[in-house]
Order: C-alpha cells, then structure tokens, then sequence
C-alpha cells in the first residue's frame, strides 16, 4: 500500500499514530467526501468512464494501431483519388465554414428587428435545421438531377434556359456539397449568434447609440467585439463538425463523378468498405490528424472556460 | 419679428425635409426587410417544395418538367403507411427500430451524463474534472473518424447487426454533450439544497433523486431532445452496423432507396417527409428549450 520512504516520513512525523496518517492519505484521495458518500461518488461516474474507455479510448487506440504502417501512407500519398480528396476538403473547409458563419453573423443581425414577421420568419428559416439530414440530402440530390430535377424545371419554365446537369462536373458537385451544407447549418449558427447577441446588456446598446455608435460603426465598435470570442468558438466547433461531416457529401454527390468530390470522411469511409482496404481508409482519416489536434487543443481551451446559457 | 418668423419657417421647413428623409429611410428599410425575407423564404423552403412535390406526384409523374403537382394524389403516402409497395415491405418494422434506438440513447445518455456530473459538480469528486476533459475530448473528436475501428471492434465482439452497437457508440458520442450542460446548467443551483439535505440525513442516492434531478428539469429537456434527434438522424454508424433486414433503420432503408437503379422516387419521398415529421414535431413543440440550451452545444453533424 504505502511505499517505503512515506512509511519512514509517517514513522518519522507521527510515531504511534499511524492511523491518523492513513486517514489523511485517504481524506486526500476523497476530497471532502465521507466514506459512504466517496463509494457513491465512484460508483456514480464509474458508467461513463466505462462508455468512455469502451467506445470512444479502445477505437481511439485500435484506429492509431491500424494506421501506424508508414508504408500505408505512401501508399494513400500517390492515390490520385486522395489528392483531389484533399483539394476538395480544404476547398470545403474554407468555403463550407466561413461563408456559412459569415452568413449567420449577418442574419443574426437581421433576426434581431423587432416585429412578429421576424419571429414567423425566423420559424420558417429553422426548419433546414429540423428536418433530418438525410431526408433533405436526397430531396437536394434530385432537384440537381439535369433531366427531371427541379431545379431545371424552374430555370427552363421561368427563362426557358436549360440548366446543366449539376452533378456531372467536379466542380459544380463540389459546389452544390457546399451550398447544401450552408442550407443546412446556416439556421443552427444563426440562432447561436442570435443568442450571443441578444445577451449583449441594452444599456450598453443604449449607451453607445447615445454616443453615436449606430449602424455600422456600432457593429464594428460594440457589437463585434463583444460577439468575437462566440464567433471564433463557433467557426472552430463548425470546422471540426465539418471536417466529420459524411452525410452530405455521400447523399448530395455520391463522391461521385468518378470519385472526384470525396472529402476525407467520405474517403475512409469508402477505402474501408468499397474496396476492402480498412487500414488505407483508417490512415485516410488519420492523414486529417495535423489539422485536428491543435483544433482540439484551441476548443478544449475555449470551450472549458466558456460560459453556457440556458 | 420678421426674423423669428423666417427663422421659425426655416427650422419647420428644415424639420420636414428630416422627416421625409427619415420616412423614406424607413420605407427602403421595410421594403428591404421584405425582399430579404421573400430571398430567405423561397432560399429555405426550396428542398423542402421539391420533396412535397414529388412526393404528391402519382407513381409514372415523376418524370416530367413541371414545377407544381398537377394532379396532387396522396398515393404515395398512403403506399409507405400500409407498406404497399414491395420497397416499403418492413418500414413501420424500421421505424419501430428507429425509435428504440432513439428512446435507448437518450435514457442512458441522460441516466450517464446526470450521474456523472452530480458526482462531479455537486459531490465534487476529487479529479473530476480528469472525466470531464474526457467527456470534452469526445465533444470535439469527429464521429465518423472512429467509425471503422469501431466498425471492426463491434465486429470482435460479435455484435454486428445488433441495434445495441449503435446505441453503444451514439450514448458515447451524446453523454459527453449532457455533462457538458449539466454542469453548467447545475452552478444555477445553490449547492446549500444539497447540503442542507444530507444534513438532514438524505442520502447521495436520495439527494440525486429527490433534489438534484428535479431542479434539472430544463436541462434534462434539453439534452433529451438533443439525444433523440441525434440518435434519430444519425446516418453513418447504423449504415455500418445495421444492415440486415430486421435490424435496419430508416435513414438505412433511405438510403438503399437512393442506390438502386429504379428509385420509386414518390414513394422514396414519401418516406422522407413521414421519417421527419416526428423530429420536426419534437422540435417546434420543444423550440424553447432547445434554443436555451445549445447556446455552447450544439447538434453534432
């Protein structure tokens, strides 16, 4: 139990008083908690430490020991598929995240007038956000459909233009990926900010109207300012939520045509079970890794000193 | 006097050029907000139009070039709620798989995630805070990342095909989210309750039951709906895991829909819309709640 030299300091210290010394040792471990209280304490957390090592620690690690091979990654480095993997998912980080925030930012400027029309706006303009992913994906998936899909029924109806098919071109599947995405979580990011902004005092609102502070500059002098530590958590949760995001590539594009639109979720996905090649699919994921950690380390940071609303 | 009169005019006429500027800026604003609001309507409501729309088309319609239902006809509806078309076979069966693993995730999501932060933010058990970095860890890893060594673990254990899997790694992807909200939401309450009960002989298991779950009802409304639709519109895992015929879910079935060469594309959005009524129900009826407490979380895409 205890190892020699604190056996020599309790001697040492407390002669004839040993069980004092242990008491303190466990008084230590305990915190402030009794001994029945301490076993309930233990016994509350022990179901979410066994999740946790169970589910999220032991794939953790079994995922680092599939994509350990070095030979793996050259492997996956001379894949032309990889290396427009690649492209597409810095090109869907960097338009898929900012655009969308940039969005919401402005919009939640807008939701804030007053008025019932803006409340009965706002619950139209959520309805992206509680509609399941896959059900909207698909709905997407055909509209872009060049023969029979909607939106090329639209444009020849209203201008007699024929509309291209949308999925046929690298770039314009990639495209639509990432309008789908900004469809689909600007709502979500919006009533975030939404939130961010309406916890600002009023006083200071007043206070800098008072002052002159309206409009534009009040929104660059005030109300910026105070929403930037939201918004920068908000971008980096958003980007990790994206650079995992498999739905919408996988149901708005297919990784298709030819598999020129994967991003690396979709690609892991695809290596793994397509063609059988689990540890490829595994290092897919992993090659994200110098991208994810110092992500994790700055939200961790954020996020544990961040105050939540309810 | 000929001077005030002058100056009085000037100032009046002065007063009613700022009140028509002031009245033609607020003219530009509402006739902005208007056009705005029509961009954001028709921009949100487009996907949503479409599935409605084809969904309404009689089963040989669908091809066509139109852009409203010419002749509307619930057929399609009708087919997904009696199964009666030979896609549809099992899905009040996938459904029913749908809503237990719903209901399973969000019981132990919140049974796990309230026990953990009462032993941690009320009992204030030594190195909590070691449990709680690790449920933050969880937070920010991607799911899908660990979707093949789970996969392949889930697999080892022989538990592939089995709804339990699922439930495993959704609690495992949720919990992290409810103690993150719990604790916050828990500093609110006066610790004193606690205390003054355990003073008066409550025990830890009384207190969690009696006082702490009670005073967390909103929170526990919120995490709940958020556990729900998160295990309800996930996607990726029961793709992996749930593939045979008695253990598929919905989103599953969907999605095989989207794959197969003959899409019956009425029936397939039929489904789509009937699949998301509930979380869109759930949703408006829970609004409040749910838009107080994702102020720092948020659905995990």
């Amino acid at each position: 139990m205890m190892n020699g030299a604190s056996v020599d300091r309790a001697t040492a210290v407390a002669v004839g008083r040993p069980a004092l010394r242990w008491g303190a040792v466990v008084r230590s471990l305990r915190g402030g908690l009794k001994g029945g209280e301490y076993t309930w304490a233990v016994a509350f957390v022990v179901p979410y430490i066994a999740v946790f090592l169970a589910f999220v620690a032991y794939p953790v690690v079994y995922g680092l020991w599939m994509g350990s091979e070095a030979g793996l990654y050259r492997e996956l480095f001379a894949d032309p598929i990889y290396q427009s993997t690649v492209v597409n998912t810095v090109l869907y980080l960097a338009l898929g995240v900012n655009v969308k925030m940039f969005l919401a930012l402005l919009l939640s400027g807008f939701f804030m007038r007053p008025g019932w029309w803006m409340k009965a706006l706002l619950l139209i303009f959520v309805l992206p956000w509680a509609v399941p992913q896959i059900s909207t994906f698909i709905s997407i998936h055909w509209m872009l459909n060049g023969e029979w899909g909607f939106l090329n029924n639209v444009l020849y109806t209203l201008f007699r233009v024929e509309g291209p098919h949308w999925l046929n071109d690298r770039w314009m599947a990639l495209g639509a990926v990432i309008v789908s995405h900004i469809w689909k979580w600007t709502p979500f990011w919006t009533l975030i900010l939404l939130a961010g902004r309406m916890a600002i005092p009023l006083e200071i609102r007043d206070t800098a109207r008072v002052d002159g502070a309206t409009g534009l500059r009040g929104f660059v002098h005030i109300t910026f300012p105070l929403l930037a530590n939201l918004y920068l958590i908000c971008t980096l949760l958003s980007t990790i939520f994206l650079l995992g995001d498999f739905n919408t590539v996988t149901f708005v594009s297919g990784g298709g045509p030819a598999n020129t639109t994967h991003v690396l979720a979709t690609l892991g996905i695809r290596n793994a079970f397509e063609i059988a090649h689990p540890r490829l699919g595994v290092a897919a994921v992993m090659s994200a890794l110098p991208l994810v950690i110092p992500l994790v380390i700055v939200l961790m940071r954020k996020l544990r000193t961040a105050e939540v609303q309810l | 006097m000929s001077t005030i009169t002058a100056e009085a005019r000037l100032s009046s006429r002065a007063a009613a050029r700022a009140h028509s500027a002031v009245r033609r800026r607020r003219y530009l604003s509402n006739a902005g907000t208007l056009v705005l609001s029509a961009a954001l309507v028709v921009w949100t409501l487009a996907p949503i139009y479409n599935m409605v729309l084809i969904s309404l088309e009689p089963e040989g319609d669908v091809f066509t070039d139109h852009i409203w239902p010419r002749v509307a006809s619930v057929e399609s509806f009708w087919g997904v709620l009696t199964q009666g078309h030979w896609y549809l076979e099992h899905f009040w069966h996938q459904f029913a798989n749908s809503l237990y693993i719903g209901v399973m995730v969000t019981f132990f999501a919140l049974l796990f995630g309230s026990l953990t932060s009462f032993a941690i933010g009320r009992m204030r058990l030594r190195h909590g805070w070691l449990v709680s970095n690790a449920a933050l860890l969880t937070y920010v890893i991607p799911a899908s990342f660990l979707a093949i060594p789970f996969y392949r673990i889930m697999q080892n254990y022989g538990l592939a095909n089995n709804p339990w899997s699922v439930i495993a790694a959704l609690v495992a992807f949720a919990t992290p989210y409810a103690i993150f909200v719990f604790q916050e939401y828990g500093r609110s309450i006066p610790i004193e309750v606690d205390e003054s009960a355990r003073i008066d002989g409550a025990s830890p298991v009384q207190v969690y039951l009696r006082i702490y779950l009670p005073l967390m009802a909103p929170a526990l409304v919120a995490v709940g709906t958020y556990a729900l639709l998160l295990a309800w519109n996930e996607y990726l895992y029961q793709f992996l895991l749930l593939s045979s015929k008695s253990s598929m879910t919905v989103p599953v079935a969907l999605a095989q829909f989207l794959s197969s060469d003959q899409s019956p594309w009425n029936y397939m959005m039929a489904t789509a819309i009937i699949y998301a009524l509930p979380p869109i129900a759930i949703y408006y009826a829970f609004r409040r709640r749910m838009t107080a407490g994702l102020t720092m979380g948020g659905v995990k895409g």
